[in-house]
């Protein structure tokens, strides 16, 4: 048994308390730490990724004991992409709070950043239910944190919504576990992936209801209408790194969507018929169309960005609501685009907002450093709005194709296009607006001279940018292995099998017995 | 024992979500107190309710209670107490440095308008 899988999830909890007890006072040593603690987490991830991408299932028993009873870590194929996505978009996010100088504007950002990551990585590498919601737990306390970090008035007012939203959605998970708990009585996705099937189609009641449950708590995650409410404040006005990072964090609830709903409660089991394409589809359509619409009509440049995320979540849900390999695969690729598009999105509407009086929506003063912000500003919003030929459009046509051969195939395909057009406008808007309109104005004469965004900071946003490049380049390779993870996924023996009969402390024979 | 501990979280949580659905913090504060509770005990019956039965393994006892359900419980207790401190300071925070409790966004007030006012 190697130890490697736990440790995306040791290293960032030892290195947070390390920064808070003895680099508290020095920002440069924080920095440091907290920069080759990322670096590290990338290596690590990496080998996990490559560990299991030839369709090894690495289990790891904390404490050796054996499952159901002991908690398991568990990483496929799924998983660790998932790792590596969120300690590459970290180091770029890290990278960009450090340049602007956002992580010295209040205190303990290195330590919450990496207690954030800790809960991300444990949320991804859990094996166990209740564990999912204690890493859950981790990610949002610090989540709040980072919230709320440099403080004003707007920021903890949003904060507050934040925090009561989530302990609402944290609650109802507390009810579904019990649910699930009072019917199976397991806890641990593969023991329960077995029992579940066990469980007669008459008898139903209490399942049904626990899989509801589970589905409104992790729609409320990944920000799926009409639970999206939350998202559109809290993601603007919390700093814009922060911003970025929780660019993974609507994919968290995702990625629990894709696990539970694909091993535990698969789309042909029948106590559950029904939930994926009666429910999650239509709710998946509203959220592109809204999250576009809302594109659209924001007035400010950072709600515009929050709303392009709910949109992309649509567009994930839409693929993952047809439950089938094609789609799942189509979802994975579109889950890492729109991470990668919605975090630069984030970072470089700061850009505009260093160089300029606010990001409301109004001709002003050209931005400082106006030139290369608007190309990057460009080329995301290219991404986002899925046109060619960043990685969107791709994402977008694996969808439609995905969801070509279905019943519901005229929906989503209208729904899909004219969103797109609709957030295409938006998006021409904002930019002609803020980079455009600017030029035409001129600069008056008693106008503070703005600074310049940090040139770290556009080292960071460029960085995420050309991830999304090679992300489209290198498109077929990434669809491939996303196709082997979801094959992997509509295939769960072999993770049932590994998670539950790997023998545990327990059952290794004692002498004299 | 059933219909106590049953109407218990029924109650509990229908207080609970009268209260969150309310406009102002501390209400909506205790809400989430109520619900937490209702959920805490509704873990707790999850396991099957058993009266005066231990929770570990005892020489010559053949009646147990399911001890997982405790175990849960008391992270679900932990977490809560916590977060609940956690949403208390922010919101006070909020209501200090604004004079205003709102959980929802209050209309845009025009930018010439702020002044004096915030």
């Amino acid at each position: 048994m190697t130890h490697w899988l736990i440790a995306p999830i040791i290293l960032p909890a030892m290195l947070a308390p390390f920064i808070v007890l003895a680099a508290r006072r020095h920002i440069g040593i924080q920095r440091a730490f907290s920069v080759a603690g990322v670096v590290t987490l990338i290596v690590i991830a990496a080998g996990l990724a490559w560990g299991s991408s030839d369709g090894t299932i690495m289990l790891y028993q904390l404490g050796d004991w054996a499952a159901p009873f002991g908690i398991v870590l568990v990483g496929d194929r799924l998983s660790t992409m998932m790792v590596l996505l969120t300690a590459v978009l970290a180091l770029f996010v890290l990278l960009y709070a450090i340049g602007s100088g956002w992580d010295d504007r209040g205190r303990h950002f290195h330590a919450l950043f990496q207690f954030q990551l800790m809960g991300i990585m444990g949320a991804f590498l859990t094996g166990d239910l209740f564990n999912l919601f204690v890493f859950f737990e981790v990610l949002l306390i610090a989540s709040y944190g980072l919230m709320i970090h440099a403080g004003g008035n707007a920021r903890l007012r949003a904060g507050v919504q934040y925090v009561l939203f989530n302990l609402i959605g944290s609650t109802l998970f507390l009810f579904a576990l019990g649910s699930i708990y009072a019917e199976t009585g397991t806890l641990n996705m593969a023991d329960l992936a077995n029992r579940v099937a066990l469980i007669s189609p008459d008898e139903t009641v209490g399942i049904r209801v626990a899989a509801v449950l589970l589905l409104l708590v992790f729609a409320i995650k990944a920000a799926v209408v009409p639970l999206h409410f939350w998202l559109p404040s809290s993601y603007a006005e919390a700093p814009a790194p922060v911003a970025a990072l929780f660019a993974i964090m609507t994919k968290v609830g995702a990625y629990a969507i894709i696990r539970v709903y694909t091993m535990i409660f698969p789309p042909d089991l029948e106590v559950t018929a029904g939930l994926h394409d009666v429910w999650l589809l239509p709710a998946a359509l509203v959220s592109v169309a809204i999250g576009m619409v809302g594109v659209l009509a924001a007035k400010r440049l950072d709600r515009l960005v929050a709303f392009s995320v709910i949109g992309s979540m649509g567009m994930v849900m839409i693929s993952i609501s047809l439950f089938s390999p094609d789609g799942i695969a189509a979802a994975l690729y579109y889950i890492v685009h729109s991470t990668l598009a919605g975090a630069a999105l984030f970072l470089i509407s700061d850009l505009v907002r260093t160089g300029r009086a606010d990001l409301n929506l109004t001709p002003q003063p050209p931005v400082a450093g106006a030139a290369l912000t608007a190309g990057l500003f460009f080329a995301g919003a290219i991404a986002m709005a899925g046109l060619p030929p960043l990685s969107g459009f791709l994402g977008k046509l694996l969808v439609l194709d995905a969801a070509f051969e279905t019943d519901h195939m005229i929906w989503i395909w209208v729904i899909v296009l004219s969103s797109s057009l609709i957030s295409i406008l938006g998006f021409a808007r904002a930019g002609s607006v803020v980079f455009w309109k600017a030029a035409s104005l001129g600069s008056p004469e008693e106008a503070p001279v703005m600074q310049r965004p940090a040139t770290m900071s556009y080292i960071a946003v460029g960085g995420l940018i050309s991830l999304l490049v090679a992300n489209t380049v290198f498109a077929g390779q990434v669809h491939s292995y996303t196709t082997t993870m979801a094959a992997q996924l509509f295939a769960p023996e072999p993770y049932i099998s590994t998670v539950v009969e790997t023998p545990g402390k327990l059952s290794k024979p004692v002498e004299g017995h | 024992m059933e219909f106590l501990l049953s109407s218990a979280i029924g109650i509990m949580t229908a207080a609970g979500i009268y209260l969150v659905l309310r406009l102002r913090t501390f209400p909506v504060i205790l809400g989430i107190s109520l619900l937490t509770y209702a959920v805490n005990v509704f873990l707790f019956t999850s396991g099957q309710v058993t009266v005066g039965a231990p929770p570990i393994l005892r020489d010559g006892i053949t009646v147990y209670t399911d001890p997982l359900p405790q175990a849960l419980v008391l992270t679900a207790i932990v977490i809560s107490f916590g977060m609940t401190a956690v949403v208390v300071m922010i919101g006070l925070g909020a209501f200090l440095g604004s004079d205003d409790d709102h959980v929802d966004d209050q209309p845009d007030i025009p930018e010439d308008q702020t002044e004096g006012k915030s």
